[in-house]
Parts: structure tokens; C-alpha cells; sequence
């Protein structure tokens, strides 16, 4: 009986003609919202055409008024001087195993303070935990001046373990958003791991590690991305050449050859391509990664 | 017995046989301890040693006078009454205010237009690919591509601009434009992350609510003030002070575009604070401002956290 009436309720008699009025609307303002998206999309790719395209032109295009975005002739040359004049592919190799060690060891680190804070009762526990909390308001820069004293003190200046050490082992950001997802692991997986005579250590390894993958990743995504790109702290610990960092190499080589164009953009090209390269495979996961450390926050 | 808990069951009941919980309460206490401090041990170890440590440092700092190699001695509240007069130093906090007051809300309403946008289309990590493109590519980069575009004779910005007929600055070189320069870049290369976090947000806003709105006749605007922005509120709040504490701490562009002894309309507090301490070694003063620049951080999270009672909106 009620049924009959639901279905009256929902008779064709209002819904349907909206639906018809808006169809020929609609596409018109689906036509519209692609011409605006897709003009932003094209704002948002031309300084990297720029970058790409002018580091194939010849040093004598770049006065040609007005600008093309064309090269007229190739002239791949700009690659090779680049390299030549500097160490370019030491750089990506400082920045790259720089980067993967403070990944590696402050997440895995950060997960085992994730655990202790979520799952142990330990005195001070709150009031500790309140301390990491609080020094994520704290900016690098009132720091930084005492933290150079301090590496200065232990020798640790223009060496990579100035990079590596500090961030390895602090990481009050990925500690506060991995212990979010640890309380949300079901607590009898632990109780009946403890029941079978499984150790602290073993259920951490065996059984809160691998269902904190997803966090884990996305934590790991965003430290990579902050030591990839970081531009202060190399700039402030490292003096030789041979130790610096790639975004260093890139500042080092504007400095040089400031009337370089063509060379500059061809050693932005090489700075920025890598991870450009990684970021359209793996999309999916950076962006999502990203999302995720904002989003439990 | 026990070890056929592996299916997800809740069969066993704590009967207490496997923990040896009972055998006193005080060795378990110690035990717990023990075992929590072993876990944090490392990431305690850099709270104290990399964190804690330089906080405390920073502060002693900012009442010394200290080069770095010599005597430290006591300076008292010099190096302060110092940051509040130096006029440059003025200029410097009025530049990175102005930087902030252009790029957070510039980058805050693009991303959310955008944003917006992207939900009503289907190929959105096609549009999502562009957008975010800037995001993973280094600071130092990014600045070396837009020292070339801001180039005010061969650069193509100007080229456009004359093109058009409006007149082309010398971006970079005069007072006025050498903010809104920053800022452009800043807006160019953040608005990526906030589309990202913001379409997150919106994921979360609940289609039956805007089938509602629909059903009762809602215009788009309507649906969007009254039921979208609300929901994306807590999200709006999050990126507002996150970006805030970000623009504060502008440096890179500075540092890239003007190189060392930047002129002084280019320049903000944190490239103060590299310059003073960092180029001219006056440590003392290099920890003031940083004192300062955390003070202004605090107040202005503060504030924000407390407006949020206005506009803040959470489901649960």
C-alpha cells in the first residue's frame, strides 16, 4: 500500500521534465568548464614548456623579440655544457641517497614512536606526546642557527650526516600521523598475537608495520619530497662542491653562468625531470599520498 | 588451542591464561616502560638533541652577542630593541606580510575555484596532472624557469604584456612588482597541493545533501554557500594556516632570484635572518628575529583557531 504512494511521490510528473530542460544546458556549461580547466592547465604547463623548449634553442634565439616557444633549431648542446660546467649527476646522487636514508629510517622510526604513544602505557606518555605535537608550530629557521653550532660541535658541517642525522631521527609530524592510524588497528590482532607468546617486537614487526603500508607510503612520499626539494639547510651546512645537493648544483650554476639562458633552463630541465618523470607515472599514488598527510591533520 | 586464532573470530575470552598480567602489577608497570621508551628512543633522541636542545639554545642566543667562533656574552634585550628599530628589518616584515596578504588568499580561492570545477568533470587526473606538476619540482628550479620569464627585456611575460599594450616592469628590479612576483610564483607553484586537499574535502561532502538541495529547487550558488563550503570548512581552515606559516618562511625565491645582499624591497624576514646570521655571523640577532618570526607564527595560528568558532563547521 505505502509503496504505491512512494511511487506516486516519484511519478515522472516532476522529475522527468528537469532532467530533459537541463540536457542541452548542460552541455553547454560541460563545453565551458573544459575551455576554463583546461586554460589553467595550460597557465600551469607553460613555464615548464618555456624550461624544456628553450634549453634545445641556440644561446642566439633567446634575443629574438617577440619570444617563440619554438626552437628553430635544435641545439641539444646546452646538455652537454651543462654537465660539463657542473656535477649535475653527483648532485642527483647526493640528493638521491641523502633523501632515501632520512625516508627510510624516519618513517621506520617514527612508526616505532607511533606505536609506543598508541599502544603502551608508559609514564609521561601525554605530556610527551604533547611536546612532538607542539614543536610541529615551531619554524625551522629558530633552529637552525643553534643546530649548526651544534653540528658544527660534533664535525658533522659540510658533511651529509648534517642532512641525514637530524631529519632521520626527528620526525614529529610522521609520528603524529602514523599514531592516528595505529589506534585505529583493531587491538585484539595484538591481544591475540600476545596470547600466542608474541613480544612487543614481534607484533610491531609482524602485525603493526604491515597494515600501517598505506600511511607509511604516503608519509614516505611527502619526506621525499621535502628532502628532494630542500633548498635551506644544504645551503647553510654544505661548502664543497662535490657534497652539494642537487637543487644546490642548480643555484651554484645560476650564480656562474647568470647570462647562460639556454644553459639555465637546460639545468632546471635536468633538476626538475626526475621527479616530474616519477610524478605522471605514479600519480596516483603521490597525489593520494599527499592528500593523506593533510587530511588526518 | 590458541593458535587457531587466525580467522578474525573473537572466540577467546581474556581468560588471562597467556598474559602474565596478574603476576604484579608493578613489574608489568616497569616492564611497559621500559619497553615505550625503548620504541621512542630514537625519535626521542632527536627531540632532545635536534629539537629541544636548539630551542632552548635559540633562546639564550637571542639575549648574546655571539659571532659564532669568539666569547658569547651577554646582550640582554639589545638584540631585540634592535629587530624593532632597524628600519630595514621593518621592510622586511612588511614584505613578507604583503607576500603573505597576495599569495594566501590568491592561492586559497584559485584552488578552491578549480577544485570546484574538477568535481563536475570526469577526467579529473588528466586536469589534476597539470595542476599539481609544479608542486614536485624544486623550489630552486621553479625559480630559475621564472627568472627567465620575469627577464624584462627578453623575458616572454613582457613580451606578452607589450604585446597587449599594458606596460611591462622590470619585475624583479623594481620595489613595487618584486613582491607580487614572489607571490605569483608562490600561487603558481602551491595551488596544486590545495586543489589536491581541497577536492579531498569535497569528496567528503555528501551527495544526498546535494540531491536534496537539488530536489528542493537550489540554485548552484545556493548549494555551493550553503551546503559545500560549510562541509569544506575544517579543510578551508587547515590550508589557511598551513599556508600562512608557509608564506612567513618565504626564502628560496628570494635567495635564488636576488643571490646574496638581496635589495632591501626584495627582501623577507627569513632571508633576514640567513643574512644575519649565516652571512654577516651575528648569531645573536639571526636568533631575535627567528624569536620574533615565531611570536608572529603563534599569534597569527592562534587567531585563526580561534575565528574558526565562526565559521568552522564539523560534522562530527
Amino acid at each position: 500500500m505505502t509503496t504505491s504512494e512512494l511511487d506516486h511521490l516519484e511519478a515522472p510528473t516532476t522529475a522527468r521534465p528537469r532532467h530533459q530542460a537541463e540536457r542541452p544546458r548542460l552541455r553547454w556549461t560541460r563545453v565551458l568548464l573544459h575551455l576554463f580547466l583546461l586554460a589553467g592547465a595550460v597557465a600551469m604547463a607553460l613555464p615548464f614548456a618555456w624550461m624544456v623548449l628553450s634549453s634545445f634553442k641556440p644561446l642566439e634565439e633567446i634575443f629574438i623579440q617577440p619570444p617563440k616557444l619554438l626552437p628553430k633549431v635544435w641545439h641539444p648542446e646546452n646538455y652537454r655544457s651543462a654537465l660539463e660546467a657542473a656535477d649535475f649527476v653527483r648532485g642527483f646522487a647526493n640528493s638521491l641517497y641523502i633523501a632515501v636514508i632520512v625516508v627510510v629510517v624516519s618513517v621506520f622510526t617514527a612508526a616505532m614512536a607511533a606505536y609506543a604513544f598508541a599502544r603502551i602505557r608508559f609514564t609521561g606518555r601525554g605530556p610527551l606526546f604533547m611536546v612532538f605535537l607542539a614543536t610541529l608550530m615551531v619554524p625551522v629557521q629558530l633552529t637552525v642557527i643553534p643546530l649548526y653550532v651544534i653540528l658544527g660541535r660534533l664535525n658533522w658541517i659540510d658533511t651529509h650526516l648534517a642532512l641525514i642525522v637530524p631529519a632521520s631521527l626527528f620526525n614529529a609530524f610522521g609520528v603524529f600521523l602514523l599514531r592516528q592510524y595505529v589506534r585505529g588497528i583493531p587491538i585484539e590482532l595484538e591481544e591475540a598475537a600476545a596470547i600466542d607468546g608474541a613480544g612487543r617486537a614481534r607484533i610491531f614487526l609482524t602485525i603493526i608495520l604491515p597494515l600501517l603500508r598505506t600511511p607509511m607510503v604516503a608519509l614516505g612520499i611527502f619526506t621525499f619530497l621535502g628532502q628532494w626539494n630542500s633548498f635551506f639547510y644544504p645551503l647553510i651546512f654544505l661548502n664543497s662542491d662535490s657534497k652539494f645537493t642537487l637543487p644546490l648544483v642548480v643555484n651554484q650554476f645560476k650564480g656562474t653562468y647568470s647570462s647562460d639562458w639556454t644553459g639555465l633552463m637546460a639545468a632546471a630541465t635536468l633538476a626538475a625531470a626526475p621527479l616530474l618523470i616519477v610524478f605522471i607515472i605514479a600519480q596516483r599514488q603521490i597525489v593520494e599520498g599527499i592528500a593523506l598527510s593533510g587530511s588526518k591533520t | 588451542m590458541t593458535t587457531t586464532v587466525r580467522p578474525p573470530t573473537r572466540t577467546p575470552p581474556r581468560s588471562g591464561a597467556g598474559k602474565p598480567a596478574r603476576s604484579g602489577s608493578k613489574q608489568r608497570w616497569r616492564r611497559d616502560n621500559l619497553a615505550g621508551y625503548l620504541f621512542l628512543a630514537p625519535q626521542l633522541i632527536g627531540l632532545l638533541v635536534f629539537m629541544l636542545g636548539p630551542l632552548v639554545f635559540a633562546v639564550v642566543l637571542s639575549v648574546s652577542h655571539w659571532d659564532g667562533f669568539g666569547a658569547r656574552s651577554w646582550a640582554g634585550l639589545s638584540n631585540f630593541s634592535t629587530v624593532l628599530h632597524d628600519p630595514q628589518l621593518r621592510t622586511s616584515a612588511k614584505n613578507t606580510i604583503w607576500y603573505t596578504v597576495l599569495s594566501v588568499p590568491g592561492t586559497m580561492l584559485s584552488a578552491f575555484v578549480v577544485a570546484y570545477l574538477l568535481q563536475k568533470v570526469k577526467r579529473k587526473s588528466f586536469y589534476r596532472t597539470f595542476y599539481f606538476a609544479p608542486v614536485v619540482t624544486s623550489t630552486v628550479a621553479v625559480a630559475a624557469i621564472w627568472l627567465w620569464l620575469f627577464n624584462p627585456e627578453i623575458g616572454p611575460l613582457n613580451a606578452l604584456l607589450r604585446q597587449v599594450g599594458l606596460p611591462a616592469p622590470d619585475w624583479l628590479q623594481d620595489a613595487r612588482f618584486v613582491i607580487p612576483a614572489f607571490a605569483l610564483v608562490g600561487i603558481w607553484q602551491g595551488l596544486g597541493y590545495q586543489i589536491v586537499m581541497m577536492m579531498a574535502g569535497l569528496e567528503n561532502v555528501p551527495r544526498t545533501l546535494l540531491e536534496a538541495a537539488d530536489i528542493d529547487g537550489a540554485s548552484e550558488w545556493q548549494k555551493m554557500r550553503r551546503i559545500t563550503i560549510p562541509l569544506l570548512s575544517p579543510t578551508i581552515l587547515f590550508l589557511s594556516v598551513t599556508s600562512v606559516i608557509g608564506s612567513f618562511q618565504i626564502f628560496d625565491y628570494i635567495y635564488v632570484f636576488m643571490g646574496a645582499n638581496a635589495p632591501a624591497s626584495s627582501r623577507t624576514v627569513v632571508y633576514e635572518i640567513y643574512q644575519k646570521a649565516f652571512v654577516e655571523f651575528d648569531f645573536g640577532l639571526g636568533s631575535a628575529i627567528a624569536v620574533f618570526l615565531f611570536a608572529a607564527l603563534l599569534a597569527l595560528t592562534g587567531l585563526q583557531l580561534l575565528a574558526q568558532k565562526r565559521w568552522v563547521h564539523y560534522t562530527e
